[in-house]
């Protein structure tokens, strides 16, 4: 079976909600909308204070190419245009909304019907994704008009599907792969058509084998799309661990995967996509996994964005007593929550509750060379050379070690028996040696 | 909500391993090699075991405690190792004072000068070993031969090793088909019956030890593979080139201190290179050092300055020798 050669670890899967079916999450009292959910320029608010706004109604504007649209999820009044502090700490604006029953845009259609046909040329199915406000949902956020835009001299001859899902305990992209699997392969062949290729390949790891074979039956009925079992191996879903993985390229350090000419989408990204061009229906709902080990309702859920992530524990059953930590993400990647006022976003994918004895780092101690971390490294790097460099503010030296060919997947700190904080200080020691490169460039 | 949350970076999993558990696993895996030696040396072997474990966690203890004044961190298990891999380089019937002696300058010169577990450019117990090698030669070469319980601490018998019987042997001018008479079958050397270091005359003991600690994944196989295979190549080709002059492979990996240094010495953490390619490179070294002193040298055995020689190369190693990074030389797909 097909995984990454180099590096990867195997935490405990945890995997609770995957026999649980989506439920839609009744939709709370009010909302507050991250002005920006996606990486790149912050969108423009175009509504007012007192506006009423219809479910779907764009709310924000993109600012330039690489930013993304972002919808109203509710309808009512704008009660006030504010800041919150969202999943990453920081703080940005937000449209707060009081819901006032549920009237959508009348342009979207709510059928349940499922339209396989494509009708739109390539250039409208990307502008679609423009105004529908699509990003990557496997949890970069990356505006997938871009993405679907090949730049003049690049070419891209295969599309991959990114159905891994390898950050312990989430299962939306594994519910949405049973749910929703006919309208996830008609969004991938117009993501392929939207590329101009003909074959598309959907990775999924080996633990989710009802996936594999749900989607393996249905795409005998589509062109050019194939399913393929990956072994379980954490981060297989990195982009560039997939890529390898599946059609053994490796894309240089530094670059994008259309350096080996391949485009990476998540089936989450392909299930909105699908509904943004053949139901018109703009991103604003996300399937979310609420769950931890003492939470009595683990389940996945639609959720509007925006909804009080306190809303979403609630209808799993409250925060359970003796709870030390809510993260937002996988435990491997995720953000951990300061307040439960934050909104769920595009990007969120899973909320976990940890218990209070998984909550606290343990302490740390000594390194004692056992060269786990060297062999954990998914990108070859040697985390804990990185550290001591960070650490003694050694980031020329750091730069050429490559620390910026880290992706933050914590396969080093997982994995250290001392309890290093390995990437806490590579995180440093990569956000600076990125500010020098850049300064140097500047200069230049 | 009545408490408060706890806020990090991720990531918000730890796999089960700690210092301590790593450490225990090593013990566990040393656990066949001290009953073989307590069976083969007797009385002997719980002397000199518990005395080299327990001035190990002592002298470990009076410097963190008295001298670093941190925290005391002998519970992690490393100068329990540390005690039992040095005890396993010694006869059996060997002075405590002199075990004493050893243990101290393992955990004081070796560890804790260079700031304790972690820092050490040299494996402690060899440093230890070699030191009381050079200082007390003719303690450190008397090896009794295996009489179980039935002679006391220090009445037992003593003879050569079967490396010295062979060494002496070629120097006197025999050939190794007539010296073949005079050391242990292959069998005997395989189950320890032969008189050398306590914990290294019984292969099957340091074998089960090596499947205990590939299969909990505390070491890797490139290090015991890289040396026994060198080693073995290295004499086998002496030993094609002239068998009357060459002990057969077999006989090298058996006797001595080959499985012991390659399974539990080299493969020390601290010591040892960081990436799989130094870890190889290491190992040959070893393996070939030890060939070189062993047929060359004027010591009939040569694992412990083997290890010490390319422990000093491994500062280098993890300078110059890097894994090859993901995505370079690559080109565009």
């Amino acid at each position: 079976m097909k995984t990454f050669p180099v590096g990867g670890v195997h935490p405990p899967e945890n995997k609770l909600t995957a026999e649980s079916a989506i439920q839609y999450l009744p939709l709370p009292l009010s909302v507050s909308i991250p002005v920006t959910q996606h990486i790149g320029a912050p969108a423009n608010v175009i509504v007012n204070k007192g506006d009423y706004v219809k479910t779907g109604q764009l709310i924000a504007e993109n600012k330039g190419f690489i930013s993304a649209k972002t919808h109203s999820s509710v309808s009512g009044k704008v009660n006030k245009i504010d800041t919150i502090i969202d999943s990453t700490g920081f703080k940005q604006n937000a449209v707060f909304i009081d819901v006032e029953g549920d009237e959508w845009v009348s342009t979207i259609d709510r059928s349940t019907e499922i339209v396989t046909e494509i009708k739109l040329p390539r250039e409208e199915i990307i502008q679609k994704c423009l105004d529908s406000g699509i990003v990557g949902l496997g949890g970069a956020t990356f505006p997938s008009h871009v993405k679907l835009t090949i730049p003049a001299g690049k070419k891209c001859d295969i599309l991959i599907i990114n159905g891994v899902e390898c950050e312990p305990y989430l299962t939306s992209d594994h519910r949405l792969m049973l749910e929703r699997g006919e309208e996830i392969l008609t969004g991938i062949t117009i993501l392929m058509k939207a590329l101009q290729v003909t074959r598309a390949m959907i990775g999924i790891e080996n633990n989710k084998q009802d996936a594999i074979s749900h989607l393996t039956s249905l795409a005998t009925a589509f062109q050019g799309i194939t399913v393929h079992a990956l072994k379980v191996k954490y981060p297989q879903g990195a982009e560039k661990q997939l890529i390898k993985a599946l059609i053994k390229r490796e894309v240089p350090p530094g670059r994008l995967p259309l350096d080996v000419n391949a485009i990476v989408h998540n089936v989450g990204t392909a299930f909105a996509v699908y509904e943004a061009v053949q139901k018109n229906k703009p991103l604003f709902e996300r399937v979310v996994t609420v769950t931890g080990k003492l939470v009595t309702k683990p389940g996945n859920f639609f959720v509007r964005t925006g909804t009080p992530v306190s809303r979403l524990i609630d209808a799993a059953g409250g925060v359970p007593e003796d709870t030390g930590k809510i993260v937002s993400g996988g435990p491997m990647m995720g953000k951990s929550l300061s307040n439960l006022d934050i909104p769920v976003v595009k990007g969120t994918s899973g909320i976990i509750l940890f218990p209070k004895s998984e909550s606290e780092r343990m302490e740390s101690y000594p390194c004692i060379r056992c060269a786990k971390c060297v062999s954990a490294c998914p990108m070859n790097l040697e985390p804990y050379l990185l550290m001591s460099l960070s650490e003694k503010g050694m980031f020329e030296k750091a730069e050429a070690e490559r620390i910026s060919d880290c992706m933050e997947c914590g396969s080093c700190s997982f994995t250290c028996p001392a309890g290093r904080p390995l990437l806490d200080y590579i995180r440093l020691g990569k956000t600076t040696v990125i500010k020098i490169a850049r300064d140097r460039a500047i200069k230049k | 909500m009545s408490n408060l949350l706890y806020v990090s970076p991720s990531p918000h999993a730890h796999a089960p391993d700690t210092t301590r558990k790593l450490m225990f696993g090593v013990i566990i895996a040393l656990l066949p090699a001290l009953f073989s030696s307590i069976f083969y040396f007797g009385y002997g072997a719980i002397i000199v075991t518990s005395t080299s474990v327990i001035s190990c966690l002592l002298f470990e203890y009076l410097i963190q405690r008295f001298i670093f004044k941190k925290p005391v961190t002998i519970t992690d298990g490393s100068a329990i190792v540390t005690g039992l891999l040095l005890a396993f380089n010694l006869p059996s019937n060997i002075p405590v004072f002199i075990i004493i002696f050893g243990s101290f300058v393992s955990i004081a010169i070796a560890k804790m000068t260079f700031g304790g577990l972690g820092n050490n450019p040299f494996n402690p117990a060899l440093v230890g070993r070699v030191f009381m090698l050079i200082s007390f030669p003719v303690q450190m070469t008397s090896w009794p031969l295996p009489s179980g319980f039935s002679t006391g601490y220090t009445d037992a018998v003593t003879g050569a090793t079967p490396l010295a019987i062979i060494k002496e042997g070629l120097k006197n001018g025999d050939s190794i088909s007539q010296l073949v008479t005079q050391i242990p079958t292959p069998a005997q050397m395989f189950l320890g019956n032969m008189g050398g270091s306590m914990g290294e005359v019984a292969a099957v003991a340091l074998l089960l030890g090596l499947i205990w600690l590939l299969a909990k994944k505390i070491i890797t196989w490139h290090i015991p593979v890289s040396v026994i295979g060198s080693l073995v190549i290295f004499t086998g080709i002496l030993w094609l080139i002239n068998p009357e002059q060459n002990a057969n492979p077999m006989f090298h990996l058996l006797a001595g201190g080959v499985l012991l240094g390659a399974i539990f010495m080299a493969t020390d953490y601290v010591t040892s290179p960081m990436n799989p390619k130094s870890m190889i490179i290491y190992g040959c070294g070893i393996g070939i050092l030890t060939v070189i002193i062993r047929v060359w040298g004027a010591y009939p055995e040569g694992v412990s300055f083997a290890i010490l020689i390319m422990n000093a190369f491994v500062p280098l190693m993890n300078a110059y020798i890097k894994p090859r990074r993901f995505g370079k030389e690559v080109k565009n797909g």
